[in-house]
């Protein structure tokens, strides 16, 4: 990563791998997974479901329950290792250094409890909050910035749409302004109208105080809209980052191909492609690429080897021994 | 001169007139009266076999007009014919066979496998119900068979607990027993929302086959325009419980002109990051949505609307002699 010129890494994760350990053989949900997110970036986290995106995010924040457990790996932020801090530092450095919107996390909100108190709470517990006046004026603009009328305030989680929820959930994450929130399928829930005005305005506030995001989801046409760069993973394993123009132009592993491919279009029609197979069992994952199964282009070392995330031109990694070289579209 | 029974050529395999459902307005629901279908109309030709979407987002009745198919829903007003027979209006060997001729999948095929029983018991019920095959021997080879079309080997799936399958394998299941009783309708209710895109492509080809090869004709309830638009021959697009543009796929998609399909396809995210949302975000209207009784439903979210847009619901209006329909005050003359 000699060549880069660009933003600084607001976060740095390293070899993180987390252990599901619900029988004699763990299930190893995120491995060796590395990344640096760079400020004011989004990052899009790609991939099938039960591919390890909620995992690795979760343990990002250190938030994993039993049975599943950090096995090794480092996630560095404003250069602490997040794994390295005692139970009481971890609880000042979460939400004022790195934020989650969990995925599903607008179901969650607490139906009795209104919005207000909420906010308030969520706040209050991660903050000194300078009186009863200083947090109403901060909720007020929460609200604000999210888009959402001042009354809402008042309201409990029923009262609200979808997208409304959503929202409030987008305020409570950004509510000490982080430098780093990660978005879990924040929009997977809602209708395509909805989630177009959700998404826009996740990515309106997140210029507008200036801060990274880690975007997850499962749907190549969000990413391709929302993010600067993507990640795509595998069976627990990054498979391909680059600058999103270039993943979606010339992509070098064979699956982030058959992500794109498989997005059905409104503009041409296409004889369907059905692609065999499933994601491999974690537990008890082939030698060699995890991918190798359904792969089109595997040749006798995938079988064998798994291949390194390594450079495959500027700013493009990937963990294939066969990448894609048919790049003169460039 | 024919008989109301009496089906013609030219019948309609299934003709919904005018369907009318409200829900609430009671004491219960708070007196919050939802419009789930305003006056739907809609026909499927019996031959050649074709697939129909009702695509909409949630709320737009769409659920509702599959419940009313297949008889789960009681309408309000308006009719659902089956054959030129209408349902509600059945004898008891007329219902047995629309029972037979219209099956249905669901999104969540979980809910409908009972946890106890291996699979074969959900083909037994039905082979039983409807005295499909005689014989253990040719009811086997009934279920084979079945399994075969929907590209699932028996040994994988037959003795085995639902839990022990796939979730594609479960949804395979679900429309293999569908087959079984060579229907001439299925109505599949979102079946691919939940599934990841191999599996998703699975299921959509299995439904073209079905219609090439055995003539059996969809109406395909979906969320999701751009698999309508890859596997379906005619569109009908709800909003609110309103029937807001109608007809073949490529027109009504390719040259939509209900300003809700305009917005509907400009919100979908496409795979390709030159063909961008842009920055023009439409109307947030989401706080002020409020059911509109007799105008068009549209109307707080529409860029385009107009003073008579509240006062009545605008009616369907034919743009050629393709079949596309609109319904919005834009086009009445
Ligand atoms: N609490 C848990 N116990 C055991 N296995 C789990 C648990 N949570 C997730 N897993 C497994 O870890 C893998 C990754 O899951 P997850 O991180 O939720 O993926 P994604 O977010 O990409 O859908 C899956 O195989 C899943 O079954
Ligand atoms: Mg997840």
């Amino acid at each position: 990563m000699s060549n880069r010129t660009t933003a600084a890494a607001v976060c740095e994760v390293r070899n993180l791998t987390v252990h599901y350990d619900v029988s004699a053989t763990p299930v190893v949900a995120a491995n060796e997974v590395s990344f640096d997110v760079y400020e004011g970036e989004t990052l899009g986290l790609v991939g099938e479901s039960g591919c390890g995106k909620s995992t690795t995010a979760m343990a990002m924040l250190r938030l994993l329950q039993t049975p599943g457990r950090v096995a090794g790996g480092s996630v560095n932020i404003a250069g602490v290792d997040i794994m390295r801090l005692r139970p009481a530092a971890l609880r000042d450095f979460r939400w004022r250094n790195i934020a989650l919107i969990p995925q599903g996390a607008m179901n969650a909100l607490n139906p009795v409890m209104r919005i207000e108190k909420q906010l308030a709470d969520a706040i209050a517990a991660h903050a000194d909050t300078g009186g009863r006046q200083a947090l109403r004026a901060r909720i007020g603009e929460l609200l604000e910035m999210v888009g959402l009328p001042a009354d809402v305030r008042r309201l409990y989680p029923h009262e609200l749409s979808g997208g409304m929820k959503q929202r409030v959930c987008v305020a409570m994450a950004v509510a000490l302004n982080p430098p780093l929130v990660i978005a879990d399928e924040p929009t997977s829930a809602l209708d395509v109208v909805v989630q177009r005005l959700v998404a826009q305005s996740l990515i309106r506030i997140k210029e507008t105080l200036g801060i990274a995001m880690v975007l997850i989801g499962h749907d190549m046409g969000l990413m391709a809209q929302l993010t600067d760069r993507v990640a795509v993973m595998y069976a627990g394993r990054i498979m391909e980052i680059a600058p999103t123009d270039i993943l979606f132009k010339a992509p070098l592993h064979p699956y982030t191909q058959q992500l794109i491919d498989s997005v059905p279009s409104i503009r041409v029609k296409k004889p369907l492609r059905v692609f065999p197979g499933g994601p491999p069992d974690l537990r008890n994952l082939p030698p060699g690429c995890p991918f190798e199964p359904r792969c089109p282009k595997a040749i006798t070392i995938c079988r064998g080897e798994t291949p390194a995330l390594k450079a495959c031109g500027e700013k493009q990694y990937a963990a294939c021994h066969v990448p894609n070289t048919n790049r003169n579209n460039i | 001169m024919t008989t109301a029974s009496e089906k013609t050529a030219n019948t309609p395999l299934l003709e919904v007139r005018d369907a009318v459902k409200v829900y609430g307005g009671g004491f219960l629901s708070g007196g919050r009266r939802v419009h789930a279908l305003r006056e739907v109309s809609l026909s499927l030709d019996a031959t050649p076999a074709r697939i129909t979407a009702v695509a909409g987002e949630s709320g737009s009745g769409k659920s509702t007009l599959a419940g009313a198919v297949l008889g789960f829903v009681q309408l309000d007003a308006g009719h659902v014919l089956f054959e030129g027979q209408d349902v509600a209006a059945m004898s008891r060997n007329q219902r047995f066979n629309y029972r037979r001729s219209v099956q249905a999948i669901f999104q969540d095929p979980y809910a409908v496998f009972n946890p106890f029983f291996h699979t074969d018991h959900l083909f037994n019920l039905v082979m039983r119900r409807f005295g499909i095959a005689k014989g253990r021997k040719a009811a086997r080879a009934r279920i084979v068979e079945a399994l075969e079309t929907v590209g699932l080997r028996s040994d994988d799936v037959l003795g085995k607990h639902p839990h022990q399958l796939s979730g594609g394998q479960r949804q395979r299941i679900m429309i293999a027993r569908a087959c079984m009783m060579a229907p001439k309708l299925i109505v599949a209710d979102e079946p691919v929302s939940m599934v990841d895109a191999s599996l998703r492509s699975t299921i959509l080809d299995i439904m073209l086959r079905l219609r090439d090869d055995n003539n059996i004709s969809f109406l395909y309830i979906t969320h999701d325009l751009s698999t309508a638009y890859q596997i379906c021959d005619d569109i009908h697009i709800f909003y609110q419980g309103a029937q807001v543009e109608s007809g073949p796929v490529d027109a009504v998609l390719g040259n939509a002109k209900h300003p809700y399909t305009q917005l509907l396809i400009a919100s979908i995210p496409e795979p390709d990051p030159t063909r961008g949302w842009g920055t023009q975000l439409p109307p947030d209207d989401e706080n002020n949505d409020r059911d509109i009784i007799n105008g068009c439903p549209f109307y707080p979210r529409c860029p385009k609307r107009m003073e008579q847009c509240v006062a009545h619901l605008p009616a369907r209006v034919s743009l050629d002699d393709t079949g596309h329909q609109v319904a919005c005050h834009l086009f009445v003359k």
